[in-house]
């Protein structure tokens, strides 16, 4: 579920006495919106050669309803970030969160977007979910189509899953004002920690 | 052996230090003090002609007692010749080198990421600041080699300050008065956008 405060729909509970016109209608709004998802490609570097061969006619998302590609966020409603970000971007990447409306999801596509993939340096940011609340993460360095487009389909179960009467979604982050960090400064710090054999070619572990 | 070099010591003889060829570059080490005329005489000399500056950049070594050396890649496109020119600074000296932007405008760009990633001072450079780190940049010069690999500050800390800075301070004024940034910036940037002056990017 990443960083972000909101909940997992899937615990969120819902009364059995819900009128059947709600979640009739929760039915036809999800499946409008899972089928429409318009993405703005935030493309930084190599992933986003990806997404374009994710576009592109072999492998083709516009089957998904994502005909047309949103490069001003304020016509968009998915945000897919691919590829690193690094730290003088990051003020850029939260404004344009910030002026995509709601309802808005975020795809984290590949290892440097969810935690800084090989670069474990001054420069990038290790994770962007420390930055904008992140939906769906896509491992791969860059993930393959068939990669990006199971977290787009795993995105699209997500939003299926979503019930109007929820009162935790459609609701915008707001950063802390006066350190702009949304998460606590401890909790970045703790997953920003190297893993794995990350800065060290020939040794496994830390 | 490019003939250039023979050149520069008939002409500048005690000012060339030292001469090398690696992998069939030639390498020039010269005195810093006569640097800018060396330059200019390589660029305006009818024989030389040295017209196309490349880079701009620093060698540390991880022996911290050698110099630090500013290199200089200089080619020539009428003479198909390629000059590198390098200056050692002295541990212990200042790092502060004079700047060719008079002579080549590419190294307007090419002296700030030198400035931004070693820390060496162009004098006479119309508008060092950082290029590729953001210019509030506090953690120091990242290429160098006590400058650890993760940075000095927390991770936390670096988004922190890294979301402090405002991206919309490099626009231009006509630019800022949508963006409404112009009090955010500092004074002499205002002055010097409140002129019209184009900062040359």
């Amino acid at each position: 579920m990443g960083l972000s405060p909101r909940p997992d729909p899937r615990t969120v509970e819902m009364t059995s006495d819900e009128p059947w016109i709600t979640t009739k209608l929760d039915q036809f709004v999800n499946w409008g919106r899972k089928n429409s998802l318009w993405p703005m490609p935030f493309g930084t570097a190599c992933c986003a050669i990806e997404f374009m061969a994710t576009a592109a006619s072999k492998y083709d998302i516009a089957r998904f309803g994502m005909e047309r590609q949103a490069f001003s966020p304020r016509q968009a409603d998915l945000l897919i970030c691919a590829g690193r970000v690094p730290f003088k971007l990051a003020p850029v990447l939260r404004r344009i969160w910030q002026q995509m409306p709601q309802p808005k999801w975020c795809i984290s596509m590949g290892a440097c977007a969810s935690s800084g993939g090989m670069f474990d340096n001054y420069a990038v940011v290790q994770g962007i979910d420390s930055i904008i609340p992140v939906d769906v993460y896509v491992p791969g360095c860059p993930p393959r189509p068939e990669g990006l487009i199971y977290g787009i389909m795993m995105l699209q179960k997500k939003i299926t899953a979503e019930r109007s009467g929820d009162p935790s979604l459609r609701q915008e982050l707001e950063p802390d004002p006066t350190t702009q960090l949304y998460v606590s400064p401890a909790v970045i710090d703790e997953i920003s920690e190297p893993f794995g054999n990350s800065v060290h070619q020939t040794r496994s572990g830390l | 052996m490019s003939p250039s070099v023979e050149a520069l010591r008939a002409r500048f003889g005690g000012a060339l230090t030292r001469a090398g060829v690696v992998w069939g570059e030639t390498t020039v080490i010269v005195d810093r003090g006569q640097l800018h005329e060396i330059v200019r005489w390589l660029h305006d000399d009818p024989s030389q002609l040295y017209d196309y500056l490349s880079d701009v950049t620093a060698v540390e070594f991880r022996d911290l007692e050698e110099p630090i050396e500013v290199v200089w890649h200089l080619r020539s496109l009428p003479f198909r010749r390629f000059l590198r020119v390098k200056v050692l600074l002295e541990r212990g000296t200042s790092l502060e080198v004079p700047s060719v932007w008079d002579i080549y405008k590419s190294a307007d760009w090419l002296e700030r990421e030198c400035f931004d990633m070693f820390g060496i001072r162009f004098a006479g450079h119309p508008d060092l600041r950082r290029l590729l780190m953001w210019e509030q940049y506090a953690e120091g010069y990242p290429l160098r080699k006590d400058f650890p690999l993760r940075g000095r500050f927390s991770r936390s800390e670096q988004l922190r300050q890294a979301l402090a800075a405002n991206p919309e301070a490099r626009y231009s004024k006509e630019e800022l008065s949508i963006a409404d940034a112009f009090e955010d910036l500092p004074r002499d940037m205002q002055r010097r956008l409140e002129s019209g002056e184009r900062t040359g990017e």
